[in-house]
């Protein structure tokens, strides 16, 4: 696969594991009105993997489509960060998660509108308005448990503290982002202004600093993601091909 | 398509001549096409037909992950089929990316009659910064609150009136 196709292997399988996770919570999320807000989130970001892994199998010569990349590959194959592979958790765990990611994917889908590719540039252009509802949620929710009861803020600061070591990997640049003309790099000084803003207001710290733990975008992934896959690609190892 | 579909040449040409015609129908056609998710209002009054010639139909998504896209695609074959315009390709482009900016007036008006406040108007561009207070669809109050900003559906979020005291969907800025 070549260094523009493997970039949108990557954009699509981040957007896809996220949005697999989101969608755990169908059904079980504290409220109505959350589980509403996670399913939403959910469906946007499988709609960003839908397009993002289509032009992945046109780039690599249009054998594979998106669905065939979705439900056929194995866990060495999937290329996303490790930050969205982690578990659900508690709801602040899912929350630290969203934060953290959905304010990077703001950022760097800002960027990609201006990219020489045009077909990137076009699906970046129509999900940045999404992401940013869901950096603004996420952080809207960091605020409220962070500067909430004593219990929300302890679950917080925990949350927090897991999902941090997973942050550098955002900004790890390598020739295959190079090829796609992003400097991903580049986006950590404005990443980590929203990220201390929001803290600020939710009388948070930042975590202390850590070693980053990385490896997603070669494909060594914790033993979560493929209990992810089992059950999202059940029906396609089960029964390869199906149709409905 | 099939070359079964395919309309006889005689009357292709004849097309061609009619397209202005053509033009015309297929949007009077495409005008009595509903959203599956918000049957109020029809595919052309929310701004999803980009473009409309006598040889296609060029329509947008919504929302990236919107799952009434496919319906709304095989709606729109369905009612070109089934009115004799089998040679009408769909085709879906992304950019510029869909607007609420490009709901018509009629559309807003009847979202609002179907009890979902319409998005204010010019504000995509501005919509997360400039939170506008919503309409309440029924008593008109804009004595209202954001209950969530997700809804039943991606396109609306979740409001309340604290004047006559009811829920109501608004459809969000985007």
């Amino acid at each position: 696969m070549d260094a523009l196709a493997t970039s949108a292997l990557r954009l699509g399988d981040d957007s896809l594991v996220l949005g697999q996770r989101l969608s755990e919570w169908c059904g079980h999320a504290p409220a109505l009105e959350i589980d509403l807000s996670l399913a939403n989130c959910a469906l946007d970001l499988i709609g960003q993997a839908t397009h993002f892994l289509g032009l992945a199998g046109e780039l690599e010569g249009k054998v594979r489509d998106a669905d065939t990349l979705a439900y056929r590959r194995d866990v060495m194959d999937f290329t996303n960060c490790l930050l969205v592979e982690q578990q659900n958790g508690d709801f602040a765990h899912t929350i630290a998660r969203q934060f953290l990611f959905s304010n990077y994917q703001e950022l760097l889908f800002a960027g990609l509108t201006a990219s020489k590719h045009a077909r990137f540039a076009e699906i970046a252009a129509k999900a940045v308005k999404e992401v940013a509802y869901h950096a603004k949620l996420a952080s809207d929710w960091v605020v409220r448990l962070g500067d909430g009861t004593d219990e929300s803020r302890t679950r917080m600061i925990a949350a927090l503290d897991w999902m941090w070591r997973f942050s550098d990997e955002l900004f790890v640049m390598d020739e295959v982002d190079a090829a796609l003309g992003i400097d991903k790099a580049a986006l950590r000084p404005a990443w980590d202004r929203r990220i201390d803003a929001a803290l600020a207001e939710a009388a948070l710290e930042r975590p202390s600093p850590r070693r980053g733990v990385m490896g997603g975008r070669a494909g060594h992934h914790s033993e979560q993601l493929g209990h992810l896959l089992s059950e999202m690609q059940f029906l396609q190892r089960s029964y390869p091909g199906a149709t409905w | 398509m099939s070359a079964l579909h395919k309309p006889p040449a005689s009357r292709r040409s004849a097309m061609a001549h009619a397209g202005e015609t053509s033009v015309v129908k297929i949007r009077a056609i495409l005008a009595d096409i509903p959203d599956p998710e918000i049957p109020a209002v029809s595919v052309l009054d929310l701004g999803i037909v980009r473009e409309v010639t006598d040889d296609r139909v060029v329509i947008t998504p919504t929302y990236t992950g919107c799952p009434a896209t496919l319906y709304i695609e095989q709606a729109i074959r369905r009612a070109l089929d089934a009115n004799g315009f089998m040679h009408v390709r769909i085709e879906t482009a992304l950019s510029p990316p869909w607007s609420t900016d490009w709901i018509s007036d009629e559309g807003r008006e009847k979202l609002r009659a179907y009890g979902i406040a319409p998005p204010p108007k010019g504000a995509a561009a501005a919509s997360l910064k400039n939170d506008q207070r919503a309409q309440c669809p029924r008593c008109g109050s804009l004595n209202t609150v954001e209950v969530s900003r997700f809804g039943s559906t991606p396109c609306k979020a979740l409001w309340r009136c604290n004047a006559c005291v009811e829920p109501f969907d608004r459809f969000k800025c985007h």
